[in-house]
């Protein structure tokens, strides 16, 4: 049963595996170790991330602008609260998690069960809340124009509000009319069986441009940030032609391929990070799981140590660790 | 099984009776510091969106003194202090709640000071050359167009 606490007549002696030099046994020094190698894993994607962002810093889409969304409120533009939800959901779950270990300590299955229990729940509703992003993210929210040479067009108008002016985004199917296409989706089943194409747009260019005409009062956004940190909104006559010669592609929502809400390398990034911190997270839930079951089974009990219940925390602090990062640099910054 | 915990966090100025209490104590700290980035994010105050200093003029002594205060020079305060506020969180979860700060000395810097040194390399070299090709980009003869 003692595989991970284990007596084996070695102590006190200098080699047989029995001495631990750091004061931590052998299972919590390499967790700790192998924190610090997935901490240099994500903190690589996030330094690829932040290189990305100085590349193009004077056209990186704002991430105010991207993440305004909260479950049940539709139509409501409210940055941050739901992703500082997500943090507060995953701070409480950590908190749970050492409440757990403090309990293993004082030998208290009961106390263990009960806070190992809150922190799966903590987890789940963290990933659940992930899957609700990411969902929201790639349908998107107003669509856009992509002209020929990648960047992304967006589109509002100037309302008044209280005596102040300010740009607000209008989404395409409020100005544009879908007329009737012959253009149909290709499919393997309709042709060469190894080519197939994306879920078409709703609108065509050429109808973007059609709707952009026929409402004096829209203009169109470029990618550029002006000096106020705001992106450039361009003139009626400019707005008309940039369509009309460079537009492109009718882009609603993101993916790897497209985003609506400027570069594409920033879908690229949300999607790798966000995803790898939440397959950690997922991970994070399963293992804690099986811990949960061995605790309500006895098997530390019997062992007569919960130094499992603590190695696993290490981890789920880690992955909380890790989420305060993602918050601040894709979010905040 | 007789856990010794350290029970003090900010130099001693806060003391704990318990464990449990200070990680309460250190949640309501934690809540606290999101709480205040969520505010200065929503909120973005205008005084701490141009940068506090202007790059020195000169020589060598002005490049070092650009280096030494980059944080201050280059960077918006808005974001200087939400970098130093994830640094902060950042340390008391791993010392009280990865219970850093009951182990060895010798554990303790052989996993942060490799990580912070690590990271911080590999910080300083991508972003620097992140802002180079920037630079290559956007220069007046630049070979690179993607204004269409």
């Amino acid at each position: 049963m003692d595989t991970t606490v284990a007596n084996t007549g070695t102590e006190g002696k200098a080699w047989g595996g029995g001495n631990k030099p750091l004061k931590a046994s052998y299972g919590k020094m390499m967790m700790w170790f192998f924190i610090v190698s997935d901490a240099l894993t994500f903190s690589g994607f996030l330094a690829a991330y932040g290189f990305s962002r100085f590349k193009f810093i004077d056209s990186w889409p704002i991430a105010d602008e991207v993440f305004t969304h909260v479950p049940f409120l539709h139509g409501q533009e409210l940055p941050m609260i739901y992703v500082a939800f997500m943090t507060f959901i995953l701070i409480m779950s950590s908190v749970t998690m050492v409440l757990a270990v403090d309990a293993g300590h004082h030998m208290n299955k009961a106390k263990v069960t009960i806070y190992m229990f809150l922190t799966i729940i903590g987890g789940a509703i963290f990933v659940g809340s992930q899957a609700w992003e990411w969902a929201t993210f790639i349908k998107g929210d107003y669509g856009a124009i992509q002209t020929k040479g990648g960047n992304i067009l967006q589109f509002g108008e100037y309302v008044e509000h209280d005596g102040e002016t300010k740009f607000e985004r209008i989404a395409l199917a409020d100005f544009v009319t879908a007329e009737a296409k012959d253009r149909t989706q290709h499919q393997r089943k309709s042709g060469l069986w190894f080519s197939s194409e994306g879920t078409l747009p709703t609108y065509t260019v050429a109808e973007v441009t059609k709707g952009l005409e026929s409402h004096s009062n829209i203009l169109v956004r470029t990618q550029i940030i002006n000096d106020e940190g705001e992106k450039t909104v361009l003139s009626r006559e400019e707005s008309i032609n940039q369509i009309k010669n460079n537009g492109k592609l009718v882009v609603e929502g993101a993916n790897l391929h497209v985003n609506e809400y400027g570069t594409s390398l920033f879908a690229d990034f949300f999607f790798f990070i966000t995803g790898f911190h939440g397959f950690h997270v997922f991970s994070g839930v399963v293992i804690n799981i099986i811990i949960f079951f061995n605790v309500i089974l006895g098997t530390y009990e019997r062992r007569g140590s919960y130094e499992m219940v603590e190695k696993v925390g290490l981890y789920w602090h880690f992955v909380d660790l890790v989420w305060v990062f993602v918050f601040t640099f894709f979010y905040l910054v | 099984m007789a856990h010794e915990h350290k029970l003090e966090i900010f130099q001693g100025l806060v003391k704990f009776k318990s464990n449990t209490q200070k990680i309460w104590g250190v949640l309501l700290f934690l809540t606290i510091v999101t709480a205040i980035e969520v505010v200065l994010g929503i909120y973005k105050p205008d005084v701490l969106a141009t940068a506090w200093m202007t790059p020195f003029e000169g020589g060598f002594l002005a490049t070092l003194g650009n280096i030494i205060f980059s944080g201050f020079i280059y960077m918006k305060p808005l974001n200087l202090i939400f970098i130093l506020l994830t640094i902060v969180k950042a340390y008391y979860i791993t010392w009280d709640f990865m219970h850093m700060r009951d182990e060895t000395k010798a554990l303790r810097r052989m996993v942060v000071w490799t990580a912070v040194f690590l990271i911080c390399y590999l910080i300083f070299i991508l972003l620097q050359e992140g802002g180079y090709v920037f630079d290559v980009y956007n220069t007046d003869d630049a070979l690179i167009k993607n204004d269409f």
